[in-house]
C-alpha cells in the first residue's frame, strides 16, 4: 500500500476516534459491563461508594445542561478525546528523545559537569 | 472493567496505587528509549483511540456489555512503557471528568486494565512473534491473540485483588468463574478491534509500529545479504 506521511496518519486516526466518541457512541450498548454484572450477579454492587466526581460537568459521559441525548455524549466525547489528545500527546513529546537540535544542547550539560 | 470506589477496602487500594505509582515511573524512563521524534506523535494518538473505543460498550450477550482495554493495542503500536503511560492518561481523565472508575480505584484501575493488558498483551505478542515467520502479515494476528489472552487475565487479576481486599464476602471461585467467563467473551471483541487498528498501521507505515520493528530488521538484513551475494 502507498505510503502516507506521519501527519496524515495521525490526523486521520484523531478525526476517526473523534468519529468513535462524538457519533458512533450514542450507539454502544448500554448493558451493565462484564465487572458490574458480575458485582450484581454475585451480591457485592451495593458496596459502591457515590463517585467523588460525580459533580463534574461530564460525569456519566454525558454534558451537563445539553438536553438532547445525542450531543450530551457526542460533546462529552469530543470533550474526552481531546483532553487526552493534549495531555498524552504532552507527556510523549516530553519524553521522548529529542531530535539533532535539542541533543546538542543536552550533550553540552555533560561537558559542563566534566570541566568541574 | 472499571473498578469503583467501595469494591475494595482502603489498604488494597493505597497498595494498588503505591504499584501504580512505581509502574509509571518505570515506564517514564523506558519510553523513552521507545520513543523519538518520528514515533511520538502516534502515542498521542493511541491514547486517543482508546479512550474513544472505551466508550464503544459493545454486547456480549444475556444483558452484558463490554469495551475494548487496549493494553495489548497500545503496547505493539508504541512499546509497552509508553503504553502504560498513555493507558494512566486516559484512567486520570475518565476518572476526574467523566466520573468513571474510582477515584481510590485510580491505582487498581491502573494496574488492573493498565499494566496486566499492557504487560500480558506485549508478552504473548512477543511469545508468538519468537515461534512464528517474521512476517508483517503476522504482526496484527499475533497482537489480536495478546489481546485475547490479556482481558481474562485482568479479570482474574481483580478476583485476586477482591480475594485480599473485598468488601463482601464473595465464594471466590464462583466469581473467578464468572469474571473470566464474561470477559474470555470481552476478550474476544478485544482481539478483533486490536487485529483491526494493528492491521490498519502496519499497511500504511509499519515503520511506525514498535512491534513491527524486528521484523523490518531481519528484512534489511536479508537485503544487504542478496546483495552481497549479486556483486
Amino acid at each position: 500500500m502507498r505510503r502516507v506521511s506521519t501527519r496524515a496518519l495521525v490526523v486521520t486516526g484523531v478525526l476517526v476516534a473523534l468519529l468513535l466518541a462524538g457519533a458512533v457512541s450514542y450507539y454502544a450498548s448500554t448493558s451493565p459491563d462484564g465487572l458490574n454484572r458480575v458485582a450484581r450477579d454475585q451480591g457485592f454492587s451495593q458496596t459502591q461508594a457515590r463517585h467523588h466526581a460525580d459533580g463534574s460537568p461530564f460525569a456519566g459521559y454525558g454534558t451537563k445542561g445539553v438536553g438532547n441525548r445525542r450531543l450530551s455524549k457526542g460533546v462529552a466525547g469530543v470533550v474526552g478525546s481531546l483532553v487526552v489528545l493534549a495531555l498524552a500527546g504532552g507527556v510523549t513529546l516530553l519524553v521522548r528523545r529529542r531530535g539533532p537540535q535539542q541533543e546538542s544542547r543536552d550533550e553540552r550539560e555533560p561537558v559542563e559537569h566534566g570541566g568541574r | 472493567m472499571h473498578v469503583p470506589d467501595g469494591f475494595l477496602d482502603a489498604p488494597t487500594s493505597v497498595a494498588t496505587g503505591a504499584v501504580a505509582v512505581v509502574a509509571v515511573g518505570v515506564a517514564l524512563r523506558g519510553a523513552r528509549r521507545e520513543l523519538d521524534d518520528k514515533t511520538a506523535p502516534l502515542a498521542g494518538l493511541v491514547a486517543t483511540f482508546v479512550f474513544a473505543t472505551q466508550m464503544l460498550n459493545f454486547p456480549v450477550g444475556a444483558g452484558t456489555s463490554g469495551h475494548l482495554l487496549g493494553g495489548a493495542l497500545a503496547a505493539v503500536l508504541v512499546g509497552p512503557s509508553t503504553a502504560l503511560l498513555c493507558m494512566t492518561v486516559v484512567f486520570v481523565v475518565q476518572a476526574l471528568l467523566f466520573a468513571d472508575g474510582g477515584i481510590t480505584a485510580l491505582g487498581t484501575n491502573i494496574d488492573l486494565m493498565g499494566l496486566v493488558t499492557v504487560v500480558v498483551g506485549y508478552l504473548v505478542f512477543r511469545g508468538l512473534q519468537t515461534l512464528l515467520p517474521k512476517r508483517l502479515s503476522l504482526v496484527a494476528p499475533a497482537a489480536a491473540v495478546g489481546a485475547l489472552v490479556s482481558v481474562p487475565v485482568a479479570a482474574l487479576c481483580f478476583t485476586g485483588l477482591y480475594a485480599v481486599g473485598g468488601q463482601a464476602d464473595i465464594p471466590l471461585g464462583t466469581l473467578a468463574t464468572a469474571m473470566v467467563g464474561w470477559h474470555a467473551l470481552i476478550g474476544v471483541g478485544e482481539a478483533l478491534i486490536t487485529g483491526l487498528a494493528v492491521g490498519s498501521i502496519v499497511a500504511v507505515r509499519p515503520d511506525l509500529v514498535h512491534g513491527a520493528r524486528r521484523v523490518l530488521e531481519r528484512r534489511t538484513l536479508e537485503v544487504r545479504t542478496s546483495d552481497g551475494v549479486a556483486t
